[in-house]
């Protein structure tokens, strides 16, 4: 089987990947999905606040899915659900598996990851105690509640404020559920701040900052667990403990961006992000494989995904116009300097292909007014980006157009946060 | 499985009481021969006990003191496990051991137990120069100076090793009780009377192999003469790229106070990181502690400075049947005639399960019973072997036919480890049937890699549902009162079957 261009995996990245690669004119499309249905993770988010930017309207996370797919409807692109990946070769054949077509080989032109990313679990974290039911993550907790119909407990602590902690202790409350608390690691929620306020405020659903559970108690079904306040390297302080009774913990501690399939290809990963390296048209280290989303890097919003994707969609079909991409005169590194927890692209090609150079990144802490700073390796400021404020749960990005780089160009970039104000402690209860 | 109620004893030629690795090498030893034998369990399930949480290492027999019964069982059963693996396709790597020293002090100790290895038989082992050391495990830490290399060491799957082993014994006509714990035993003519939670039964010998519990199980019969101390490990489990990083089996050097902490790549390929050592009170409190898991990971560190805790997926411990009397206690108790045990059987108690089932065989032979090889087993020794679907090892031509003779081997549904739905099936109507999620898990694998089921579990949750015909709310993680569903969310009934079948086209 040959295809030009293999979309591997049907979330809102795939699905935007697919319909913008079509919309290049690239009419040879496979999309292929390990599920029954399209949508990936959206199916099971339906809660709404999606689809703002790109459709201008409220959307639950299914109806966001649907109008993605819709996007597909008419065109040649041929989806495959219930489809697996296996494996992907350095020069893009792809092993396949499904029901039906049974085990098969892809020869692509070009490839675009969507692959998505997987939840951390307790082990990531070990916490220590027994290992009863009723630790789960908080997303597997959201599939059986929304989708399966399967309530998963009835007394609940979540460990973690990350969006789907947040969401998920709003979910399990307006299932009759009784939160007990949101417990989180560091100072601050690493969720959206409208989430801490529509999902804990307005529950009042208490939100312990710098906190974490240091035991978990009950042998077959979890029955109790102890958390403690942590000192500012985040190790417990002894003495802090608080017991909570409770048959169920949601973990919401992190997402891991879901590159096993990119490792078959020997694709270079970013240990920062999780993600391939790629350069600023998300071509990662094997030529001809783009990526695109939450395999990229972990996102805040659905529709940056969508953005993400059409630009991987553009750079393939150009890919496949131009025969393989012109190999660059040189690449430029751009690193994460003081305040910068990553950037995506990690690296420019030179000469830039477009007008522009989009940069991608978080920072590592809470900043109130402050600006980033982007510089050349030797510290010579090429220019300043003021900001408000900006919080690690946030993706912030820098545009810049490609004349800014000067001739010859830096050996590298880097980008740092500089705080201008004290962050003002923004206690969200 | 079948359960024995109402007043009538079964009689049966042998009682086995414990379904762990031990009972079960027993049983598998003894399923040749024209006999009946009954193995009981209390759990729902076999491999439930120290089998289940151990360090999956087929020690190679260096360590134990020379002349002692777990010196020889230990040479002996690591010779044939390499065969029975084979035979019941039970996932096992001769990858070797290495351990390892830094300093004088400890580079004696690496002298001394490569004495005691000559002496115990182990063949093939080699002192090694710190530089040799890395060479075989080039993550090693610059400060090794010298190394023990016992090329016969290697890792097995423990509770596979259990599951495989019982498979055959069911092929061969044994019985195997689950849920059936034994309460009291006594008397009976000149055999016993065995009473379980489930039923009596009947037999002119009983085996003890109750694992933990095997001085409870002793006492109900016989004087007081040894206990089982519970001593508990807990473990480190990281991705398989860390397990990458380790080729084999490493161990750190023991001092007299503790055993030295082991680094390992699992036969799935993960890597495996600890044991501690705690005397504990409670044979079933397998909780981690905080404090053991830094002792651990702390110790880990100085052998190999690259592993990344981080990637950990999961932490878990094990209890120690440690015997009072510090040697396997393997009799026919002399009070007792009839009465077996193979108690107190501590490391390296799965590198001799395989010689221990031998050598028990050997006990009840020289006790009288007549050992004839069954007819159907002679007709057909192939009962004595068993192979199981294992998608993820196939070649792509074999995945290619097995998927176009069955579809359901088409259907991923463990991503980490790329177990099909045609396995998870497999598993749920194997000899031993699978009913909970960790039930798959042991056969299977699924759920065992590094999202711990976040991605199957509802899948296989369901598939349960559907095959065993039972409510969502039913489904048990493992032991009873483990449920996963308090109940239906609102205004959804639940049905027996929750799968997701519609297709969708553009």
């Amino acid at each position: 089987m040959n295809a030009e261009l293999v979309v591997i995996g049907a979330g809102p990245a795939g699905l935007a990947a697919a319909a913008e690669a079509y919309r290049e004119g690239v009419r040879d499309i496979l999309l292929l999905e390990r599920d029954a249905l399209p949508g990936g993770i959206l199916n099971q988010c339906i809660h709404n606040g999606f689809g703002l930017q790109i459709y201008k309207e409220e959307l639950t996370g299914p109806e966001y899915a649907a109008r993605a797919f819709d996007e597909l409807r008419g065109t040649s692109v041929v989806f495959k659900p219930d489809t697996m990946v296996l494996s992907i070769s350095p020069d893009r054949v792809i092993s396949a598996l499904n029901h039906t077509d049974g085990y098969f080989e892809i020869t692509a032109g070009t490839i675009i990851l969507a692959m998505g990313c997987r939840e951390r679990t307790r082990g990531a974290i070990a916490i220590p105690g027994s290992r009863p039911a009723g630790v789960l993550t908080a997303g597997a907790a959201q599939r059986y509640v929304n989708i399966e119909g399967c309530m998963i407990g009835r007394e609940i602590v979540v460990l973690g404020s990350g969006d789907i902690g947040l969401i998920m202790a709003r979910r399990m409350t307006l299932e009759g559920a009784k939160v007990l608390a949101c417990i989180e690691l560091m100072p601050f929620s690493s969720g959206l701040q409208r989430n801490v306020v529509q999902c804990l405020q307005d529950y009042n659903i208490p939100l312990l900052l710098s906190h974490t559970i240091t035991d978990i108690k009950g042998r077959e079904r979890v029955e109790s667990v102890t958390v403690s306040a942590v000192d500012e390297n985040r190790r417990p302080i002894p003495g802090t403990e608080t017991h909570y009774k409770c048959d169920t913990i949601l973990l919401s501690v992190g997402l891991i961006p879901e590159n096993e399939l990119s490792k078959t290809a020997g694709i270079s990963l970013d240990p920062r992000t999780g993600g391939p390296i790629v350069t600023q048209d998300t071509q990662t280290s094997a030529p001809g494989i783009f990526a695109c989303g939450n395999v990229l890097q972990v996102h805040d919003l659905v529709d940056n995904v969508t953005l993400e994707a059409r630009k991987a969609a553009r750079a393939a079909a150009s890919f496949l116009r131009a025969q393989g991409t012109p190999e660059p005169s040189f690449t430029i590194p751009v690193n994460p300097g003081e305040g910068v927890t990553y950037t995506v692209p990690q690296i420019l090609t030179m000469p830039p292909s477009g007008k522009t150079i989009e940069i991608h990144f978080r920072v590592n802490r809470k900043f109130g007014g402050s600006e980033i700073i982007l510089s050349n390796g030797q510290g010579n400021v090429l220019k300043r980006f003021p900001r408000e404020q900006m919080t690690p749960g946030e993706i912030e990005r820098i545009v810049f157009p490609s004349s800014l780089l000067p001739d010859p160009a830096p050996p590298s970039l880097v980008l740092t946060a500089q705080s201008l104000t004290p962050a003002k402690e923004v206690n969200p209860l | 499985m079948t359960y024995t109620t109402g007043n009538q004893p079964e009689t049966t030629d042998i009682i086995i009481i414990g379904g762990g690795v031990i009972g079960a090498s027993i049983a598998y030893s003894l399923c040749k021969y024209e006999l009946t034998v009954i193995l009981l369990e209390k759990q729902s399930d076999v491999a439930l006990g120290a089998t289940r949480a151990n360090s999956g290492i087929v020690h190679a027999g260096y360590d134990p003191p020379p002349g002692s019964l777990m010196a020889r069982l230990n040479v002996e059963g690591a010779a044939m496990m390499e065969t029975v693996c084979k035979d019941l396709d039970v996932l096992y790597f001769k990858c070797g051991s290495l351990l390892v020293a830094s300093g004088e002090k400890e580079d004696a100790v690496v002298r001394d137990l490569y004495a005691r290895g000559i002496q115990n038989g182990v063949e093939g082992l080699e002192v090694l120069s710190g530089d040799e050391a890395r060479q075989h495990e080039p993550a090693l830490t610059a400060g090794i100076t010298s190394a023990l290399y016992a090329p016969s060491a290697g890792i097995v799957n423990p509770w596979e090793l259990c599951i495989g082993l019982s498979e055959v014994f069911i092929r061969c006509g044994g019985k195997v009780m689950l849920n059936s714990e034994v309460t009291a035993i006594e008397r009976s003519g000149d055999g016993f009377l065995v009473r379980t939670s489930s039923g009596s039964y009947l037999a002119k010998r009983v085996i003890n192999a109750a694992g933990l519990y095997s001085d409870t199980v002793h006492r109900m019969v016989a004087e007081d003469d040894f206990s089982i101390i519970p001593s508990r490990g807990e473990y480190f489990l990281l991705d398989k790229n860390q397990g990458s990083a380790v080729n084999g089996v490493i161990f750190g050097c023991p001092t007299p106070d503790t055993k030295g902490v082991l680094i390992a790549r699992t036969v799935h390929g993960n890597m495996i990181v600890g044991p501690s050592s705690e005397s504990i009170a409670d044979k079933d409190d397998t909780a981690t502690t905080a404090a053991k898991l830094d002792e651990i990971r702390s110790r880990a560190s100085q052998l190999m400075p690259s592993i990344n805790f981080r990637d950990n997926i999961r932490n878990y411990s094990g209890i120690r049947a440690n015997p009072s009397t510090k040697e396997f206690i393997i009799r026919e108790v002399p009070s007792v005639p009839g009465f077996f045990e193979a108690a107190g059987i501590k490391s390296p108690g799965l590198a001799a399960s395989i010689a221990i089932g031998r050598h028990m065989t050997g006990l009840l032979k020289a006790s009288g019973l007549l050992l004839i090889q069954k007819q159907s087993v002679r007709d057909n020794p192939a009962l004595l072997r068993r192979t199981i679907v294992r998608f993820s090892r196939m070649s792509p031509e074999s995945k290619k036919a097995l998927v176009a003779s069955d579809s359901r081997y088409g259907r991923i549904v463990c991503r980490c480890e790329t177990v099909t739905e045609g396995e998870v099936l497999d598993a749920i109507h194997s000899p031993i049937p699978a009913r909970t999620i960790d039930a798959v898990k042991r056969r299977t694998a699924a759920g065992l890699g590094r999202c711990q089921g976040g991605f199957c579990g509802p899948r296989i949750a369901s598939l349960l549902a559907s095959e065993l015909a039972i409510l969502p709310t039913e489904i048990l993680q493992d032991k009873p009162g483990s449920y996963i569903f308090t109940g239906p969310t609102k205004d959804i009934e639940l049905t027996t079957s929750a799968t997701q079948t519609k297709k969708v086209s553009i």
